[in-house]
């Protein structure tokens, strides 16, 4: 990605094709991504949508979406999308629509959805090979009924469900899911490295067959931050090896940011309310050194 | 051309002449037979179709209704759990206002789980939007997927159609079937208008976005509802329309041997083919006796049945379903419907043909009898489930070798 491509990104963002004045949080990250996202992807798509906070994005009568939007339920907006697909191929053969009307279809959901009740839907869509882009903000909770812990939720994490100690679960690997499908295209991602995510969308349009763009979604609401620390948390999630920037395809996976020297995993974490425990009323090493380890353990196996 | 067809491949039939463009599918017995049926001809290219299987009816149904919103015509078939499974889709796809027909070959819910058929699957998708066709031979059934799309695909209406057959009763049975031409389908159906439920580059659209508040909540609501209301002028019309285009009548309500007849049994799907049976039993030794059968469950033909029923002196109500803790739904309705009557004849309710039992000839009888006894002393009988002393003996007989000794009632 060059510094023009990213000078591009943000000129066209300023008459951003994604309009404003939604009902998400101020400061949601999903939201940040999601903006840098359609700006590429674009209105020659039909954004197929599972139950969560996007939902909200458009409410009768408005949307700000300049392209098509169609609501499924939480468990199978993949299967949205394949029927999208399929009738659009049927139009097309039977020359009921031209070339040009063709549409994209782009799954919109949450980690709920994607990691949890939606992934058998998901992953046959991936065995069905198709053609779709699935875009998953990764809030690592269940954001919209008020931020419970999720597949995606990482270890220690406090949620509307895990109150006391946190979350005791380990975040699942969507991404190795995925990968293990062998689809077209898996990346990470997230809204606070711009000319990452551009170069992933970019490399996800060019290719056809099944997409996923993994986007790590900072949420103030969810997570215990002010709005305006959405940014440096973000930068924070990819500096201390939390969240790789990585990619799959060929067969191959890719780490597209390498941080030369990881920040310690607690400069992150005691920036969030949703950790807070971990330090206060006693600090607590142990979590603290085996969330480190954690960490430390998934980059000893990449060079 | 006449042939001997299932059930099961006369919808498969109906499909095929509507010459449907997509089909989202997924096995389940015993319904599986259509989608196998369809999917040879997609394969040898008779039917110019996309067929997809999916990998539960949850997200087939979402398939089938993403592709009516995108704009073409869709044809997709369950039965039962898989009807259950799609539960949160059926009434998602109602309130999109997506056009198609769905076949759903009636088997009774698990808990115990079984093949055989009732209609509690049938009618837990009765509140989803969904209209409903409900077929006793396997001639409706290819005539019922016909007039399904007609139905749906009216402006005045645009609603999801289900049309429903027996398992194993009408999946399974073989019985003459005259199939119409392409041609003669074509003059009855047009093709597919997609109407607003379209995807085009070029042509953004939303569609099943949020609401916000009971009002305008309930507005969509109610217009579905007025649509479905809607939807019985509208049958009318398109049932009159199929008898002119194929000599078949497809009315609302199918009346058996009812002019003079004061005792009048009321029942869906092919189990009303034992009631027309008996019928002609009792009419043989002199009984004024009718069979009622409604083809169309949703919208409810209230008015029909008012009309028909009124003057009456008594009806047995023969549900193949139980609300449990209520008791047969059918019944339930048709007491609603004709409740504003000045002479409304008496009803009895009987509960039956739970997972394929049979109902025999005997008991059809009993009923009329009770029946009759009900209106001549005006002392109405609770509902009665239909279950005999020798059926309670078997599974006695059950019980002892599950459980070591059978326990007393
Ligand atoms: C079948 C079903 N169960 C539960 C819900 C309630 N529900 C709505 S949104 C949501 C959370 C979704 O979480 P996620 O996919 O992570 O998206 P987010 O809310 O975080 O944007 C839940 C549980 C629902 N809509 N449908
Ligand atoms: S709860 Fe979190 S993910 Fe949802 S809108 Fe708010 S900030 Fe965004």
């Amino acid at each position: 990605m060059s510094e023009q491509d990213v000078a591009r990104t943000g000129k066209k963002r300023r008459q951003s094709p994604l309009g404003a004045g939604t009902p998400m949080c101020a400061g949601c990250g999903g939201l940040q991504a999601l903006h840098q996202i359609y700006d590429l992807v674009g209105d020659k798509t039909v954004f197929v949508n599972a139950a969560g906070c996007m939902t909200l994005l458009s409410i009768y009568p408005f949307t700000p979406f300049p392209g098509s939007w169609l609501y499924t339920a939480m468990a199978c907006a993949p299967a949205g999308a394949q029927g999208v697909r399929d009738a659009l191929d049927v139009l097309l053969s039977k020359g009921r629509i031209r070339p040009e009307q063709d549409q994209l279809p782009v799954v919109l959901t949450g980690d709920g959805s994607a990691y949890g009740m939606g992934l058998s839907a998901t992953s046959a869509a991936i065995d069905r090979g198709l053609d779709f882009l699935y875009i998953c903000y990764d809030n690592e909770g269940y954001g919209n009924t008020g931020h419970q812990y999720s597949a995606a939720t990482p270890t220690g994490a406090r949620t509307a469900t895990s109150r006391v100690d946190g979350y005791s679960g380990v975040k699942k690997d969507l991404f190795t899911i995925w990968s293990a499908h062998r689809p077209a295209y898996v990346a990470t991602a997230i809204g606070t490295e711009p000319a990452d995510l551009a170069r992933k969308v970019k490399k996800a349009l060019s290719l056809r067959g099944p997409r996923l763009l993994l986007v790590l979604a900072p949420c103030p609401t969810g997570w215990g931050f002010e709005p305006a620390r959405m940014v440096e948390i973000g930068k924070l999630a990819v500096r201390t090896g939390i969240w790789p920037l990585k990619e799959y395809s060929d067969g191959a996976v890719q780490h597209t940011m390498v941080p030369s020297k990881r920040v310690a995993v607690e400069d992150y974490l005691h920036l969030q309310g949703r950790f807070r425990h971990l330090f206060v009323p006693v600090r607590n090493d142990d979590k603290l050194a085996a969330l480190q380890l954690q960490v430390d353990d998934y980059w000893s196996h990449i060079d | 051309m006449r042939k001997l067809l299932t059930g099961n491949s006369a919808a498969a039939w109906g499909a095929r002449l509507a010459e449907v463009d997509y089909l989202p599918v997924f096995p389940i017995t015993p319904q599986t037979e259509i989608i196998e049926t369809l999917a040879e001809w997609v394969d040898r290219s008779e039917l110019d179709a996309r067929l997809t299987t999916l990998e539960s009816e949850h997200s087939m149904v979402t398939a089938a209704g993403a592709a009516a919103a995108t704009g073409v015509r869709v044809f997709t078939a369950t039965s039962s759990q898989g009807l259950l499974y799609a539960m949160e889709m059926l009434y998602n796809l109602a309130g999109w206002r997506t056009p198609l027909v769905l076949v759903n070959v009636s088997r009774g819910l698990s808990a115990p789980i079984t093949l055989e058929p009732d209609h509690n699957d049938v009618l837990a998708a009765r509140d989803s939007g969904f209209l409903q066709l409900h077929c006793a031979t396997c001639q409706e059934v290819l005539d019922g997927v016909l007039l399904g799309y007609r139905l749906a695909e009216d402006m005045r209406v645009r609603l999801p159609v289900l049309v429903n057959l027996d398992g194993f009763y009408l999946s399974f049975t073989r019985e003459p079937v005259i199939i119409p031409t392409q041609d003669q389908v074509r003059a009855f159906l047009p093709p597919f208008d997609p109407g607003r439920n379209r995807f085009r580059g070029g042509e953004p659209v939303s569609q099943a976005v949020a609401v916000l508040g009971g009002g305008t909540y309930s507005y969509f609501r109610y217009q579905a509802h007025l649509a479905a209301l809607e939807a019985k002028k509208v049958f009318q019309e398109i049932s009159a329309d199929f008898k002119t285009h194929f000599g078949r009548a497809f009315d609302a309500i199918e009346t058996y041997r009812c002019e003079d007849a004061d005792i009048l049994f009321v029942m869906m799907g092919s189990f009303a083919t034992k009631a027309r049976e008996a019928v002609d039993r009792l009419r043989d030794d002199g009984r004024k006796v009718g069979l009622l059968r409604p083809r169309l469950l949703r919208p409810f033909p209230s008015q029909a049945f008012v009309r028909l029923l009124s003057g009456r002196a008594g009806v047995a109500v023969i549900d193949q379903n139980l609300s449990t803790g209520l008791g047969g739904v059918l019944y339930t309705e048709l007491a609603a419907a004709l409740y504003p009557l000045q002479r409304r004849p008496v009803l009895v309710s009987y509960v039956g043909g739970l997972g394929g039992r049979d109902i025999t000839a005997g008991e059809f009888y009993a009923m009329v009898e009770e029946v009759r006894q009900a209106v001549t002393t005006g002392r109405v009988p609770p509902p009665r489930l239909l279950f005999t002393e020798s059926e309670m003996q078997s599974v006695r007989g059950l019980q002892r070798i599950a459980g070591g000794k059978g326990r007393d009632a």
